[in-house]
Protein backbone atom coordinates (compact mmCIF):
# COMPACT_ATOMS: atom_id res chain seq x y z
CA UNK A 1 0.00 0.00 0.00
CA UNK A 2 2.79 2.29 0.81
CA UNK A 3 4.36 1.96 -2.15
CA UNK A 4 1.32 2.21 -4.15
CA UNK A 5 0.33 5.43 -2.93
CA UNK A 6 3.92 6.75 -3.25
CA UNK A 7 3.68 5.89 -7.15
CA UNK A 8 0.32 7.75 -7.26
CA UNK A 9 1.97 10.83 -5.29
CA UNK A 10 5.47 10.65 -7.92
CA UNK A 11 3.19 10.27 -11.10
CA UNK A 12 0.85 12.92 -10.39
CA UNK A 13 3.54 15.26 -8.95
CA UNK A 14 5.64 15.51 -12.01
CA UNK A 15 2.55 15.82 -14.36
CA UNK A 16 1.78 18.72 -12.52
CA UNK A 17 5.05 20.24 -12.09
CA UNK A 18 6.23 20.02 -16.20
CA UNK A 19 2.76 21.56 -16.55
CA UNK A 20 2.90 24.48 -13.96
CA UNK A 21 6.79 25.07 -15.23
CA UNK A 22 5.63 25.06 -18.95
CA UNK A 23 2.84 27.73 -18.07
CA UNK A 24 4.01 29.82 -15.52
CA UNK A 25 6.54 30.41 -17.90
CA UNK A 26 5.12 31.66 -20.80
CA UNK A 27 3.15 34.50 -18.28
CA UNK A 28 5.16 35.01 -15.61
CA UNK A 29 3.39 36.62 -12.51
CA UNK A 30 5.52 39.65 -11.47
CA UNK A 31 6.31 41.10 -7.36
CA UNK A 32 3.87 43.46 -8.46
CA UNK A 33 1.25 41.13 -9.22
CA UNK A 34 1.85 40.06 -5.65
CA UNK A 35 0.43 42.85 -4.07
CA UNK A 36 -3.13 42.45 -1.90
CA UNK A 37 -4.79 44.66 -4.28
CA UNK A 38 -3.56 42.79 -7.18
CA UNK A 39 -3.99 39.10 -6.08
CA UNK A 40 -7.37 38.24 -6.33
CA UNK A 41 -7.39 39.42 -10.06
CA UNK A 42 -4.24 37.84 -10.62
CA UNK A 43 -6.02 34.66 -8.90
CA UNK A 44 -8.94 34.75 -11.38
CA UNK A 45 -6.51 34.84 -13.98
CA UNK A 46 -4.53 31.99 -13.27
CA UNK A 47 -7.90 30.29 -12.66
CA UNK A 48 -8.75 30.92 -16.51
CA UNK A 49 -5.86 28.95 -17.53
CA UNK A 50 -6.22 25.21 -18.77
CA UNK A 51 -2.79 23.68 -18.32
CA UNK A 52 -2.39 25.30 -14.39
CA UNK A 53 -6.06 23.73 -14.02
CA UNK A 54 -4.92 20.52 -14.97
CA UNK A 55 -1.88 20.65 -12.66
CA UNK A 56 -3.86 21.39 -9.98
CA UNK A 57 -5.68 18.37 -10.71
CA UNK A 58 -3.02 16.01 -10.88
CA UNK A 59 -2.10 17.91 -7.69
CA UNK A 60 -5.27 17.57 -5.55
CA UNK A 61 -4.85 13.72 -6.47
CA UNK A 62 -0.90 14.01 -5.35
CA UNK A 63 -2.79 15.69 -2.16
CA UNK A 64 -5.26 12.82 -1.66
CA UNK A 65 -2.43 10.37 -1.95
CA UNK A 66 -0.28 11.83 0.71
CA UNK A 67 -2.95 12.36 3.19
CA UNK A 68 -3.55 8.41 2.70
CA UNK A 69 0.36 7.63 2.83
CA UNK A 70 0.76 9.61 6.16
CA UNK A 71 -2.13 7.43 7.69
CA UNK A 72 -0.11 4.31 6.83
CA UNK A 73 3.50 5.36 7.26
CA UNK A 74 5.81 7.92 9.06
CA UNK A 75 6.71 11.89 8.17
CA UNK A 76 10.09 10.71 7.89
CA UNK A 77 9.66 8.61 5.42
CA UNK A 78 6.25 10.02 3.30
CA UNK A 79 8.19 13.00 2.57
CA UNK A 80 11.25 11.88 1.27
CA UNK A 81 10.05 8.56 -0.48
CA UNK A 82 7.41 11.20 -2.62
CA UNK A 83 10.46 13.33 -3.71
CA UNK A 84 11.90 10.28 -6.07
CA UNK A 85 10.13 12.98 -8.79
CA UNK A 86 13.52 15.06 -8.12
CA UNK A 87 15.41 12.83 -11.04
CA UNK A 88 12.97 12.23 -13.58
CA UNK A 89 11.21 15.85 -13.34
CA UNK A 90 15.14 17.05 -13.97
CA UNK A 91 15.13 15.01 -17.39
CA UNK A 92 11.73 16.09 -18.36
CA UNK A 93 12.91 19.72 -17.53
CA UNK A 94 15.89 18.85 -19.81
CA UNK A 95 13.51 17.23 -22.80
CA UNK A 96 10.42 18.91 -22.39
CA UNK A 97 10.97 22.65 -21.05
CA UNK A 98 14.51 23.02 -22.58
CA UNK A 99 16.21 23.88 -19.47
CA UNK A 100 19.93 24.18 -19.40
CA UNK A 101 21.04 21.35 -17.39
CA UNK A 102 24.41 22.20 -16.86
CA UNK A 103 26.58 19.14 -15.05
CA UNK A 104 26.75 21.04 -11.37
CA UNK A 105 22.89 20.56 -11.57
CA UNK A 106 22.85 16.98 -12.71
CA UNK A 107 24.95 16.49 -10.02
CA UNK A 108 22.84 17.82 -7.90
CA UNK A 109 19.78 16.58 -8.99
CA UNK A 110 21.84 12.84 -8.72
CA UNK A 111 22.83 13.62 -5.31
CA UNK A 112 19.43 14.97 -4.10
CA UNK A 113 17.96 11.35 -5.73
CA UNK A 114 20.40 9.11 -3.98
CA UNK A 115 19.83 11.31 -0.83
CA UNK A 116 16.23 10.33 -0.87
CA UNK A 117 16.74 7.03 -1.64
CA UNK A 118 18.63 6.71 1.67
CA UNK A 119 16.22 8.13 3.24
CA UNK A 120 13.64 5.67 2.27
CA UNK A 121 15.86 2.98 3.47
CA UNK B 1 19.85 42.35 -18.22
CA UNK B 2 22.36 45.10 -15.85
CA UNK B 3 24.07 43.69 -12.89
CA UNK B 4 22.16 44.90 -10.85
CA UNK B 5 18.73 44.38 -11.69
CA UNK B 6 20.12 41.00 -12.12
CA UNK B 7 21.26 40.57 -8.69
CA UNK B 8 17.99 42.10 -7.02
CA UNK B 9 15.96 39.68 -9.49
CA UNK B 10 17.78 36.58 -7.99
CA UNK B 11 17.45 37.81 -4.21
CA UNK B 12 13.70 37.81 -4.82
CA UNK B 13 13.79 34.41 -6.41
CA UNK B 14 15.79 33.37 -3.19
CA UNK B 15 13.70 34.88 -0.53
CA UNK B 16 10.00 33.07 -2.44
CA UNK B 17 12.33 30.16 -2.36
CA UNK B 18 12.70 30.26 1.11
CA UNK B 19 8.64 31.16 1.63
CA UNK B 20 8.36 28.24 -0.39
CA UNK B 21 10.24 25.87 2.18
CA UNK B 22 8.53 27.29 4.95
CA UNK B 23 4.93 26.83 3.67
CA UNK B 24 5.59 23.36 2.60
CA UNK B 25 7.54 22.31 5.84
CA UNK B 26 4.78 23.94 8.43
CA UNK B 27 2.17 22.85 6.18
CA UNK B 28 3.03 18.99 5.99
CA UNK B 29 3.97 18.88 9.53
CA UNK B 30 0.29 20.07 10.57
CA UNK B 31 -1.04 17.96 8.38
CA UNK B 32 1.15 14.72 10.10
CA UNK B 33 0.42 15.92 13.56
CA UNK B 34 -3.77 16.01 12.65
CA UNK B 35 -3.81 12.99 11.15
CA UNK B 36 -1.56 11.20 14.05
CA UNK B 37 -4.15 12.56 16.37
CA UNK B 38 -7.18 11.71 14.57
CA UNK B 39 -6.46 8.28 14.84
CA UNK B 40 -9.27 6.81 12.23
CA UNK B 41 -8.96 4.41 9.27
CA UNK B 42 -9.77 6.89 5.95
CA UNK B 43 -10.21 3.80 3.66
CA UNK B 44 -11.37 5.25 0.08
CA UNK B 45 -14.38 6.88 0.72
CA UNK B 46 -13.87 10.65 -0.31
CA UNK B 47 -16.13 12.08 2.47
CA UNK B 48 -13.77 10.77 5.07
CA UNK B 49 -11.30 12.83 3.69
CA UNK B 50 -13.61 15.95 3.18
CA UNK B 51 -14.10 15.44 6.85
CA UNK B 52 -10.87 15.38 7.58
CA UNK B 53 -9.83 18.28 6.15
CA UNK B 54 -11.82 20.79 8.53
CA UNK B 55 -10.38 19.63 11.69
CA UNK B 56 -7.84 22.40 13.07
CA UNK B 57 -4.84 20.85 12.10
CA UNK B 58 -5.28 19.95 8.71
CA UNK B 59 -7.08 22.56 8.21
CA UNK B 60 -4.08 24.80 8.73
CA UNK B 61 -2.00 22.70 7.12
CA UNK B 62 -4.28 22.30 3.82
CA UNK B 63 -4.06 26.89 4.00
CA UNK B 64 0.03 26.27 4.66
CA UNK B 65 0.00 24.02 1.20
CA UNK B 66 -2.41 26.34 -0.71
CA UNK B 67 0.06 28.74 0.41
CA UNK B 68 2.61 26.58 -0.88
CA UNK B 69 1.23 25.76 -3.95
CA UNK B 70 0.54 29.52 -5.33
CA UNK B 71 4.08 30.72 -4.15
CA UNK B 72 5.23 27.86 -5.81
CA UNK B 73 3.91 28.27 -8.85
CA UNK B 74 4.95 32.28 -9.02
CA UNK B 75 8.39 30.98 -8.21
CA UNK B 76 8.06 28.15 -10.89
CA UNK B 77 7.40 31.51 -13.47
CA UNK B 78 10.84 33.19 -11.88
CA UNK B 79 13.15 30.13 -11.93
CA UNK B 80 13.88 26.39 -13.50
CA UNK B 81 11.81 23.62 -12.31
CA UNK B 82 15.46 21.67 -12.80
CA UNK B 83 16.30 24.65 -9.78
CA UNK B 84 13.42 24.69 -7.92
CA UNK B 85 12.97 21.51 -7.23
CA UNK B 86 16.60 20.27 -5.75
CA UNK B 87 16.91 23.89 -3.73
CA UNK B 88 13.59 23.45 -2.33
CA UNK B 89 14.22 19.65 -1.40
CA UNK B 90 15.94 21.34 2.44
CA UNK B 91 12.23 20.58 2.79
CA UNK B 92 12.76 16.90 3.05
CA UNK B 93 15.07 17.36 5.66
CA UNK B 94 13.83 19.51 7.54
CA UNK B 95 10.46 17.67 7.60
CA UNK B 96 12.72 14.57 8.76
CA UNK B 97 13.87 16.63 11.66
CA UNK B 98 10.60 17.83 12.70
CA UNK B 99 9.12 13.89 12.83
CA UNK B 100 11.71 13.34 15.18
CA UNK B 101 11.92 16.26 17.07
CA UNK B 102 7.76 16.18 17.57
CA UNK B 103 6.61 12.67 16.82
CA UNK B 104 9.73 10.54 18.44
CA UNK B 105 10.11 8.90 14.76
CA UNK B 106 12.71 6.84 14.11
CA UNK B 107 15.94 8.79 12.40
CA UNK B 108 18.75 6.09 11.32
CA UNK B 109 22.13 6.95 10.07
CA UNK B 110 21.14 6.07 6.25
CA UNK B 111 18.58 8.85 6.77
CA UNK B 112 21.34 11.31 8.09
CA UNK B 113 23.79 10.50 5.72
CA UNK B 114 20.91 11.30 3.12
CA UNK B 115 20.53 14.12 4.33
CA UNK B 116 23.68 15.04 3.90
CA UNK B 117 23.33 13.99 0.00
CA UNK B 118 20.48 16.29 -0.28
CA UNK B 119 22.20 19.34 1.36
CA UNK B 120 25.33 18.71 -1.19
CA UNK B 121 22.69 18.41 -4.04
CA UNK B 122 21.63 21.50 -2.77
CA UNK B 123 24.66 23.31 -2.81
CA UNK B 124 25.65 21.99 -6.31
CA UNK B 125 22.40 23.63 -7.77
CA UNK B 126 22.45 26.33 -5.94
CA UNK B 127 26.03 27.50 -7.54
CA UNK B 128 23.87 27.28 -11.09
CA UNK B 129 22.10 30.21 -12.45
CA UNK B 130 18.28 29.79 -11.63
CA UNK B 131 17.03 30.25 -15.09
CA UNK B 132 18.14 29.55 -17.98
CA UNK B 133 15.13 29.60 -20.30
CA UNK B 134 14.76 33.22 -21.85
CA UNK B 135 11.32 35.00 -20.16
CA UNK B 136 10.61 38.53 -18.92
CA UNK B 137 12.61 38.81 -15.65
CA UNK B 138 10.48 39.06 -11.91
CA UNK B 139 10.16 42.58 -11.39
Amino acid sequence: MKWIMVAIIVGSTVLADVLQSFEMKRHTVTVEDLRPGRVPGMLAGLARRVPLVVAVFFMAISFFAFMKLLSVADLSFAVPATAASVALETVLARLVLKEKVTALRWAGALSVALGVALLAV
Amino acid sequence: MARGQAVRVDLKTKLLTIFVVCTNVLGNFSMSWGMKHQNADLGWAPVAYIRLIFTPWVLLGTTLLILWLLSRMTLLGWADLSYVLPMTSIGYVLSAVLGKLFFGELVTWQRWLGTLFIVAGIVFVGLTSANTTKQEPAR
